[in-house]
């Protein structure tokens, strides 16, 4: 079932990211409709495969490292989705939907661990922790696409070269403001989840802060967020900075999740999930 | 039954003809009305616009009826026929199809692709229709004609691009802010151009704006057209603060903004954006400020640019449009032919023989065993019905009409009255 799941799931996906790309050079709403609506089945697709999961270990099943690379391209469709419900961004899908295949793809490679960290996994913060931070990196990954298009249409408009991306992209207010948004959601997100973060710390492990490199990293990226947050409200930083800020912002957050995640020591660390040194 | 489309447009007559040409809204009706009634013509329809007159007919002898059109074409103006002849096109069947297709999806315009002509298309039939010109033919083609312009347009991008400086500028600027509805215009020099530009800019959402000019008082004229401020060249520093978009076009030898004068004001703005377009020669803003964060220069030039680089997409586009034009036309075509006598009559056969055949399909196996010549009777019986039924309008469809107009309307309405199947 799960196996026939994950080629649904991949199919899906990947038939989104091909209906979008082909969108952005055809420009037909129909492919951008069927675009949305392939994606929007990957999405329940993987909502089914969480639920269906969830009933086979009994406990919240986003724990290895395996689980997190979906439980990630979940958020960033569904956060997807949601955007597209309030503004028209087709062209993002383009973006979108290839990087949920990919990192569907990239947890269907990653071999599976079949023991469970020895970290309580009945603890309520565990969830807490696990949904919020990932459902803030899904949106964060959103405002990093949008920045990257937002970069190219300045360009495009700055360098007075009106050609293919011009006519494609959205204005540039409209870009930035859905940046802002997800930056206005994605903040409070991160937050929750460093906070629920460090309770369940508190809880399984008697400490709420131990300096582990994921925990150091994230409040890197907390830092960076909540300064951006702070120029946008107090100085009406927009546009460029916001959208270069938006793409560092999320490079980090990446590579807090990859690199401190995998390659770093320390009890986040997804390889040896029992290690708690 | 053919149909002709006798005309003049800019490619083929020079204003100074085109212009006396021109028929008035006024005329078109009195010159139907006349036309309609000549024994050659069954359908016509009159477009003129300041590109082009043209008048499109459904006639049974189309060298005759040309000749005609022209003659009238001319008289309502006072003019010589023979002399305006060499300006003239005369184009029959497929050709006058795919030239009216091509009309209306404004291939065939000056400026490839704008919008207007589908309007005048439009007024033109509906006036057609109120002097009972139009009948089977035109009505079908007519809407055709629509229906080609619509998929021209939302299939190909010839009308997607702006094609001049002004509409350039708003194109940009709803690249820049998307809603235009709160911006503030500051128009610096109250030239023409700018006046054209910040006219669109209205039309597009912009409702406030503020005008600097050396001559106060044309500040104050351009102000109250509308409904904006007059301020005095030195105050536009002040307003810089407030405003979004700004077109200079004042005459003056130097930068009027300048790199550092903008810097120092992004603070103060809160870094909102500003589009700056300017249209004078020499340039009044100085091109450095586009480097600024959130800050758009364009100069006369590059929207030059922009309009003649949208012109070459139209033309590429213009091939595609081409194509759908061709499409559509020998779809009409197909259908015009299904007009003559022949196959009218053949699809009425077909169709009466389609009803008998699965009317006996479903009749028999009811009936219960039957004998072969049982079947033979009730096969017989059935082709008699068809056979006397259809004779009437068979007989009526097959008479000699060498004598008549509207063979094709006749036939049209054959084939609605029986839902003939018609090629779409």
């Amino acid at each position: 079932m799960t196996a026939l799941l994950l080629k649904g799931i991949l199919a899906a996906y990947l038939a989104g990211a091909l209906f979008y790309v082909l969108y952005v050079f055809a420009q037909k709403t129909v492919l951008s409709h069927t675009g949305l609506a392939t994606l929007g089945a990957g999405f329940l697709f993987q909502t089914l495969d969480f639920l269906i999961r969830y009933q086979t270990v009994g406990h919240f099943p986003v724990v290895t490292f395996q689980q997190t690379l979906s439980f990630f391209a979940w958020a960033v469709a569904g956060g997807f989705l949601l955007l597209q419900l309030r503004f028209n961004l087709r062209v993002l899908g383009a973006l979108v939907a290839p990087l949920a295949l990919c990192l569907v793809l990239g947890s269907s490679l990653t071999p599976g661990e079949p023991s469970l960290p020895k970290l309580s996994h009945q603890s309520v913060w565990l969830p807490i922790h696990v949904i919020s931070v990932f459902l803030g990196n899904g949106i964060f990954a959103l405002a990093f696409l949008v920045s990257l298009l937002y970069l190219l249409q300045e360009r495009s408009i700055k360098g007075k070269k009106l050609g293919f991306f011009f006519k494609r992209l959205p204005p540039l207010h409209r870009m930035d403001s859905i940046n802002y948004r997800c930056l206005m959601v994605g903040f409070p997100l991160l937050s929750l989840g460093m906070v629920s973060g460090s309770i369940y710390a508190q809880v399984s492990l008697g400490s709420y802060w131990r300096w582990d490199p994921m925990e150091v990293w994230s409040l890197i990226t907390w830092f960076l967020y909540a300064a951006l947050l702070h120029q946008r409200i107090t100085m009406g930083w927009h546009g460029r900075r916001a959208a270069v800020m938006s793409i560092i912002g999320f490079l980090i957050l990446l590579f807090t999740f990859l690199g401190a995640g995998t390659l770093m020591q320390g009890y986040h660390t997804f390889a040896q999930p029992g290690e708690t040194s | 039954m053919n149909l002709i489309l006798v005309g003049m447009n800019h490619k083929t007559a020079p204003v100074e003809v085109r212009e006396c040409m021109a028929v008035a809204t006024s005329d078109a009706s009195r010159l139907l009305s006349e036309v309609v009634n000549h024994p050659l013509v069954s359908e016509c329809l009159l477009l003129s616009t300041c590109n082009r007159v043209e008048a499109l007919a459904v006639t049974r002898d189309p060298e005759r009826a040309a000749g005609y059109l022209i003659n009238l074409l001319a008289r309502n103006h006072g003019s010589d026929a023979a002399a305006l002849a060499p300006h003239f096109y005369v184009l029959h069947g497929r050709n006058a199809v795919c030239h009216l297709f091509r009309v209306s999806s404004s291939l065939d315009s000056m400026v490839l692709g704008e919008p207007q002509i589908l309007g005048q298309v439009k007024d033109a039939y509906r006036v057609a229709v109120r002097h009972n010109a139009s009948g089977a033919i035109l009505n079908r083609l007519m809407h055709r004609a629509l229906f080609v312009a619509k998929r021209v347009r939302s299939e190909t991008g010839i009308g997607s691009a702006a094609v001049s400086i002004s509409y350039a500028a708003v194109e940009l600027a709803r690249k820049i802010f998307e809603d235009l509805s709160e911006k503030k215009v500051l128009l610096i020099g109250a030239g023409e151009m700018a006046e054209l530009a910040v006219r669109h800019l209205f039309r597009n959402g912009v409702r406030d704006m503020v005008v600097a000019n050396r001559t106060f008082e044309r500040a104050l004229d351009l102000a109250s057209q509308f409904k904006g401020k007059a301020v005095l060249m030195e105050e536009v520093e002040q307003r810089l603060r407030e405003v979004d978009i700004v077109i200079s076009s004042a005459g003056a030898r130097d930068y009027v903004i300048t790199y550092s004068q903008v810097q120092g004001l992004m603070k103060k703005r809160k870094n909102r954006s500003l589009f700056f377009i300017d249209i004078a020669v020499p340039r009044n803003i100085d091109p450095r400020i586009n480097e600024l964060p959130n800050m758009y220069v364009y100069d006369i030039d590059e929207l030059q640019h922009v309009v003649e680089y949208n012109l070459r997409e139209r033309e590429a586009e213009a091939v595609r449009g081409e194509r759908i034009v061709r499409e559509e036309c020998i779809k009409f075509e197909k259908w015009f032919h299904t007009l003559d006598v022949v196959p009218t009559v053949k699809n009425l056969v077909d169709w009466a023989e389609g009803i008998r055949a699965r009317e006996l399909q479903k009749t028999i196996p009811r009936l219960g065993a039957l004998s072969s010549e049982q079947t033979e009777v009730l096969d017989a019986m059935t082709a008699s019905l068809v056979k006397k039924l259809l004779h009437n309008p068979v007989t009526f469809l097959k008479r000699d009409r060498r004598h008549e107009e509207s063979t094709g309307g006749e036939l049209a309405l054959v084939r609605r009255l029986f839902d003939l199947n018609e090629v779409d």
